[in-house]
């Protein structure tokens, strides 16, 4: 049961059942919509960008748990940081949940360290960061994680 | 009523379901994505690889000519596996799909005029629609699907209303892959024969489960996979009236389809062989041959349909008592495949927590996106059933789900 509960960890859980940042914004600067065939899930990310700096973030969507909860820690964790350090933030994220990177610098995001024992887990927990990047490229389209 | 017969005996002829999972013995209940392989297939290609590996059809040498009857032997198996009437009606492919895609290219295509209609229904896989999509683009002609009601059975009236004198094909699933929906295949024939219209039925679900007699269903074409019937994965079968068959033109060129060729003018096989070109998937029709032996004459099909219908039952009673849970349609007749979903939980979830303990199900969509959304669900999980599962396992499935409302217990 060790390596569940370290995926399905108490804070995950809890950002599962009450997302943060979650809705819509009225004046959207940049948005982007995700998609993950292999489970369904789809979510879409809004931003209100201010002099290179996330004002504002929300998300929509539904999802599984990993999904909800990293779209939900994802917003948290961007907001009123400067685009590089949301990308930059990303860089570390993704080899995180691949295994392949440290949990150094990530702050609460560490949650998703237990990803990485779960290797088709692994895009639903980088579908919003996904969704995030196209949002913030100003691409306007749909990004799938397949 | 009959007690369901014990094939329990059988799970010894399975060397897969004696592995461990996560260090758990595994309880393999996904059946419907494919089943696993007895020993006698696995012996079977295991034997022509050792002993009588060659090509087809062409060499004069004794290996040749063993692997020559071995193949024709395994479409003879099949013919009687279908009760058709003539081995020439029987054409290997590479499964289900590419059968109906042959179907779509070869029978159907030649007849559609722009505004013509092809009709399906929502109950398919994304194989049993994404062909005649294409054909729909190359041609000008109309994609119509019959709608489902509440239960997950097909609205018959409605699907009657929908064969019009421009219907050219009606497409329909013998067994949805994710409700378990028997669809009454001889009613539809019926219904459509009436109107001069063709059936192709997709039997990919329905093989493993049921004796099928294609000329009491009376349907033009039926098409089924090895892989799902306990064989091979890359073969599977077209079943075709042989009027069709003698009718339709090639789909692909190449070797072993061809009477004779010179560079201005080719002369084309019969059926079957003028829809296998290139070397066949020999020893995977060997395996399929096997598959059917050891489905009709070591285990009974009868047997099999009787054991499956009491699991289904067993499992719908202990699902339902499961906190939460909701099964996903309740078809007239069901087999194979049991859908639900869990109040609070994503699909995706309950599948890695059962994974964890060596419980195999599948969660998503299950290429079956428009029937998806007519549910108005993006995802279910699906246990599907086999010959070999027993009601342990099915408990082992509930006592799995339980655990899983712990992990998530607020």
């Amino acid at each position: 049961m060790s390596e569940l509960s370290d995926l399905y960890q108490e804070v995950i859980l809890d950002h599962y059942r009450r997302p943060r940042n979650f809705g819509t914004l009225a004046a959207a600067d940049r948005s982007a919509q995700g998609d993950n065939p292999l489970c369904g899930d789809r979510l879409s990310v809004q931003l209100k960008l201010k002099d290179g700096v996330i004002e504002d973030i929300r998300f929509r969507g539904a999802g599984c748990a990993i999904s909800v909860a990293s779209a939900s820690l994802m917003t948290e964790s961007v907001k009123g940081r400067t685009v590089e350090e949301a990308r930059a933030l990303f860089e570390k994220f993704h080899p995180m949940v691949l295994g392949r990177g440290s949990r150094e610098g990530l702050g609460k995001l560490e949650v998703f360290s237990g990803v990485s024992a779960f290797p088709v887990r692994v895009k639903c927990a980088t579908l919003a960061w996904h969704t995030l990047k196209a949002a913030l490229d100003g691409k306007g389209e749909t990004v799938s994680t397949e | 009523m009959t007690p369901p017969p014990d094939l329990s005996r059988f799970r010894a002829d399975f060397p897969i379901l004696g592995t461990a999972v996560h260090g758990r013995p595994l309880v393999y209940l996904d059946n419907a994505a494919t089943t696993q392989k007895p020993r006698k297939v696995l012996e079977a290609v295991r034997e022509f690889y050792e002993t009588f590996n060659s090509n087809i059809h062409r060499g004069v040498h004794h290996l040749s000519e063993r692997a020559t009857r071995a193949y024709e032997a395994a479409r003879d198996r099949v013919r009687r596996h279908l009760n058709a009437s003539d081995p020439r009606e029987i054409v290997f492919v590479r499964g289900t799909t590419e059968a109906i895609n042959l179907v779509a290219r070869s029978f159907v295509r030649p007849r559609l005029r722009p505004g013509d209609e092809i009709l399906i229904t929502l109950l398919e896989h994304h194989s049993n629609i994404v062909p005649w999509q294409m054909l729909r683009e190359e041609t000008g002609a109309v994609l119509r699907a019959a709608p489902v009601d509440g239960r997950g059975d097909l609205d018959l009236a409605e699907l009657e209303r929908r064969l019009t004198p421009r219907t050219r094909i009606l497409s329909v699933v013998h067994v949805s892959n994710v409700l378990g929906t028997v669809n009454p295949v001889r009613r539809l024939v019926e219904m459509a024969h009436a109107r001069g219209i063709p059936v192709l039925v997709d039997g990919a679900q329905a093989a493993a489960h049921r004796p099928i007699d294609v000329r009491a269903l009376g349907c033009d074409f039926y098409a089924f996979s090895g892989h799902k019937v306990y064989g091979p994965t890359g073969i599977g079968v077209l079943y075709g009236k042989a009027e069709h068959l003698e009718s339709m033109p090639p789909w692909q060129g190449g070797g072993d389809m061809i009477l004779s060729v010179s560079l201005e003018k080719t002369t084309f096989h019969r059926s079957p062989h003028k829809f296998e070109a290139g070397t066949p998937h020999i020893a995977g029709a060997v395996g399929l041959g096997a598959a059917l032996d050891y489905l009709a004459d070591t285990v009974g099909l009868g047997a099999i349909e009787a054991h499956e219908r009491d699991l289904l039952g067993y499992a719908r009673e202990r699902l339902r008592q499961v906190e939460g849970l909701r099964l996903v349609g309740a078809p007239a007749e069901q087999a194979g495949a049991l859908s639900f979903v869990m109040e609070g939980l994503h699909p995706h979830d309950v599948g890695t927590i059962l994974d964890r303990e060596g419980i195999a199900i599948r969660t998503g969509h299950h290429c079956a996106q428009p029937l998806m959304e007519h549910l108005g669900l993006p995802a279910t999980a699906r246990a599907s059933f086999g010959l070999y599962n027993t009601r342990e396992e099915v408990d082992a499935l509930a006592a799995g789900l339980r655990k899983v409302r712990e992990v998530f217990r607020p």
